[in-house]
């Protein structure tokens, strides 16, 4: 199903801003998520199953648009890790607040990931997009060439070149604080994911604490057991509201401000690695014109050529880069506004909600006494 | 007059009485039964009319209290106690000895007198209701090294008349207190009175404090010792008998308190502690009783019961408080990153914001650290503090076990010396015959006041046990409306907090 890009109907049938990943479905090992995409005519939805294979097949394709101009310059959205079902401590602690729940983060954040690359001017025109999100069969398998997207596969001497110097100082400047954003970003993260944790404990300590209670109720008539009783049960209550409270708490944490944090710190990520292939480009560049100065006569005309080309290319690549950045300051203030907003009103309801139920428990309280 | 009956003379008399009988009671002290002064008790050998029990705390304090000085502070006297199953002889000068009590008129009256005596025990506790009220402050280290101890500021306000004045305090360590308890311990518990068990050691924890090392939790050693020390006192003085024991009185009252020595953990009487409560141990499995009240049965599983409730509740909370430090301290970390995300952040609303989320982080994580102290100080301690008095219900049941024991042994006893004494009537010693007649006689009178004893411990083990049930009661309705209370005021500042944030939040861009 690989059509190449040439065709000529760039943009997506379906709207971009409110693609949804509705459910996920587990068969085993293998977790098959359910997206729903509205069609911009307006008289109906796509409704298509899609494993994680399959979004990597779209990321793949996505990456490898090299006849786009610039192309490297593109900050693309992160994709999540891959989720595993049933797995060991270290992939769950990758995936972070997304491995938390039976997948619904993780689903929000597919989500999040679709919607950024249709809303994508660049990204959005290519077909993979269109099939990911219409076709009713899954896409293609088979797995698209290596890339230099893909850094894992890149040698260590590679690595060195991410603290080469710029001749831009906007660039050279993005770079640095790049570098300390990410690191901050990733570090509140793991943080905030360590408060949600502990918070879960303690809603099951509240919840073993309030069984036990029920336990210690005594049978009989005797004016001070039933009291005792009385007074038990009460308490068995009251650590059942402290657990549905903690549970909230947790949940309005992982929901808002986790997710955004963990957004965040992915999306930091995916910048760096496009400033990381703009800087191995200009290393290219610098390398290309120290070959065309040096080069002797016969090669000369040669390496010329090579040098203009990877000028072009190191062009195209800031230019689209400069956007980018822009862009990508204002969407992430935006989504942690939105995120903070979000949270803030959410704990305040469960507080007055909970500050509610505690008051009436501690009334009836009082009246028994 | 209190004087004459605390003769030391009249006891010895008593003992050789004793000694002459068979060894019945290895434990010379076990009939002397020298109840404390609010307590009625017979003793057939009375021979003096003594002031009134209630008199006796008018006569000469300052006496009673001198003797006990002497007597409590040398290991041995404490020793005999925790040996035997009553007071020893050597503790007794501190309570007039049962002549002193109003005799009984008749050797075979039942429990008329004691009834009545301890209805104007009562009538007493009518007349000036319980307000009292104790508290345990100011903690201050006094000495260097190892011989450094921790000194506490006992204030009581009361508006009794028992006591002379309406409030006042005193200094108080550790070893005070430990000394108190092992006194009321020694007069009451074997006799039935549930004593509240003293707050436990901890060598750790006081070493810390002796270095001097000054951080968070020697600290928190000291504040929960302070607590733990303010909730026996007040324990013990709510108990109506216990509040007027002289010993209580002399503790909360008097200036200058003699050092209780035997009440360290490695002296050898901690030691003999440990190997009595083996020795018990052994001596309750072998003990078996016909009851015949099944209301004993019925209470005692009960508090086998409970005690299994409350030990499973108390692990329970002790998980609940960890977490909750757990929490705190991870919403300290997490403020700290969200600071550094907001000072590295260019874009300046959303900067101020995410360092004023670190701050209500901040203040959560204070929320979170008063909150891990309430569930701990209000739910934690409550719990072990009622594990630790079952064991003391506990032991109060065993005593009764063994006053019947004592009882059952006499009686047996008293069998065999009359198949005796009928043999004898066949033999010409009428010497031998007369000594029988006599050591019957003496038996009976024992054999008498075994089953007086017995009773007499079954029917207050019965109001302790009242009045142990009604306590709790209270105590845990106290203890959870304390509870719901911070519950909703750390609900009510969360709020706050949400508040206040709110608008920042919504300010970004």
């Amino acid at each position: 199903m690989m059509e190449e890009v040439k065709e000529v109907t760039p943009t997506l049938s379906v709207q971009g801003h409110n693609i949804k990943v509705a459910e996920v479905l587990r068969d085993g090992d293998t977790l098959t998520f359910l997206i729903i995409s509205q069609k911009l005519s307006g008289t109906g939805e796509y409704h298509v199953d899609r494993t994680y294979d399959d979004f990597e097949w779209l990321q793949q394709h996505l990456f490898s648009q090299e006849d786009v101009p610039g192309i490297q310059g593109v900050i693309f959205p992160p994709l999540p890790v891959k989720p595993q079902v049933n797995t060991s401590a270290k992939v769950m602690k990758q995936l972070g607040f997304l491995g938390l729940g039976e997948w619904q983060p993780y689903c929000k954040a597919l989500e999040t990931f679709l919607r950024q690359i249709a809303a994508h001017s660049i990204l959005n025109k290519n077909k993979a997009v269109e099939i990911f999100l219409t076709s009713s069969d899954p896409p293609g398998r088979q797995r698209v060439r290596k890339n230099i997207f893909n850094r894992l596969s890149q040698a260590v001497e590679e690595m060195r070149k991410e603290g080469h110097k710029d001749v831009d100082e906007f660039f050279q400047t993005e770079r640095d604080h790049n570098l300390v954003l990410t690191g901050c970003a990733k570090s509140a993260a793991e943080r905030f994911l360590d408060v949600v944790l502990t918070e879960q404990k303690i809603a099951v300590a509240c919840g073993h604490f309030s069984a036990a209670l029920h336990l210690c109720m005594e049978p009989g008539e005797d004016p001070d057991k039933q009291a005792f009783s009385k007074a038990c049960v009460k308490l068995s209550e009251v650590f059942d509201s402290m657990r549905k409270n903690m549970t909230s708490v947790a949940e309005n944490n992982v929901n808002t401000l986790g997710l955004g944090l963990d957004l965040e710190s992915r999306y930091q990520e995916a910048e760096k690695e496009m400033l990381f292939r703009r800087t191995c480009k200009l290393v290219e560049l610098e390398s290309a014109r120290r070959n065309a100065e040096r080069a002797k006569p016969v090669k000369k005309a040669a390496m010329e050529e090579v040098k203009r080309a990877t000028e072009t290319e190191f062009d195209h690549i800031c230019g689209v880069a400069k956007q980018e950045i822009a862009r990508f300051q204002g969407a992430r203030v935006e989504m942690l506004q939105q995120a903070l907003v979000q949270w803030c009103e959410k704990q305040l309801l469960t507080a007055k909600d909970n500050a509610d139920q505690f008051n009436q428990h501690l009334q009836a309280l009082r009246g028994m006494a | 007059m209190a004087d004459t009956a605390r003769d030391p003379p009249l006891q010895h008399t008593d003992f050789q009485e004793l000694e002459d009988g068979e060894d019945l009671f290895p434990e010379p002290a076990a009939t002397q039964e020298s109840e404390p002064a609010s307590l009625p008790a017979e003793d057939i050998s009375t021979n003096s009319n003594g002031p009134k029990q209630d008199s006796l705390f008018d006569d000469d304090p300052e006496d009673l209290f001198a003797e006990a000085t002497e007597e409590v502070s040398l290991d041995s006297p404490e020793r005999e106690v925790l040996l035997s199953d009553g007071p020893s002889p050597a503790i007794t000068p501190i309570t007039p000895p049962t002549s002193v009590i109003t005799p009984r008129i008749g050797l075979t009256h039942d429990d008329m007198f004691t009834h009545s005596s301890f209805d104007e025990i009562e009538e007493e506790e009518g007349g000036d209701s319980f307000d009292m009220h104790i508290s345990v402050s100011d903690p201050e280290k006094v000495g260097d090294g190892m011989n450094a101890y921790m000194a506490y500021k006992v204030t009581t306000k009361t508006s009794m008349s028992l006591f002379k004045t309406n409030e006042f305090s005193v200094k108080r360590r550790f070893s005070d207190f430990l000394g108190l308890h092992s006194k009321l311990a020694s007069k009451y518990l074997h006799i039935g009175y549930i004593v509240p068990p003293a707050p436990e050691k901890s060598i750790v924890g006081m070493t810390k404090v002796k270095v001097g090392k000054e951080d968070q939790s020697s600290n928190e050693f000291v504040e929960k010792r302070r607590s733990a020390l303010e909730r026996y006192l007040m324990r013990t003085v709510k108990h109506p008998i216990l509040l007027k024991d002289p010993d209580v009185l002399q503790f909360l009252e008097s200036s200058e308190l003699p050092r209780a020595v035997s009440t360290q953990a490695l002296s050898s009487a901690g030691l003999l502690r440990m190997v009595n409560k083996a020795a018990d141990a052994v001596n309750k499995m072998t003990i078996k009783m016909n009851e015949s009240d099944a209301w004993f049965e019925e209470k005692q599983q009960h508090f086998e019961n409970l005690d299994v409730q409350l030990r499973k509740l108390h692990a329970s909370v002790e998980s609940l408080v960890c977490h909750r430090k757990e929490l705190s301290v991870n919403t300290a970390q997490f403020a700290k990153s969200a600071a550094m995300l907001g000072n590295s952040e260019d874009h300046t609303a959303l900067s101020r914001a995410l360092s004023q989320l670190a701050e209500v982080e901040e203040k959560i994580d204070q929320l979170h650290q008063d909150q891990a102290n309430a569930d701990f100080y209000l739910f934690s301690e409550l719990l072990g503090d009622y594990v630790r008095l079952i064991t003391a219900v506990k032991g109060v049941f065993d005593h009764r076990m063994k006053t019947w024991q004592k009882w059952q042994d006499s009686q047996m006893l008293l069998q065999k010396k009359r198949e005796a004494e009928a043999k004898l009537q066949f033999t010409n010693k009428p010497d031998k015959l007369q000594q029988a007649k006599d050591e019957i006689k003496e038996l009976e009178g024992k054999v008498q006041q075994g089953e007086r004893d017995f009773e007499q411990i079954s029917k207050t083990i019965r109001k302790e046990v009242s009045r142990f049930e009604k306590e709790r009661v209270k105590d845990f309705k106290t203890i959870i409306i304390k509870y719901l209370e911070s519950l909703v005021q750390t609900q009510q500042q969360l709020i706050k907090y949400w508040e206040a944030f709110l608008p920042e939040a919504k300010a970004i861009s």
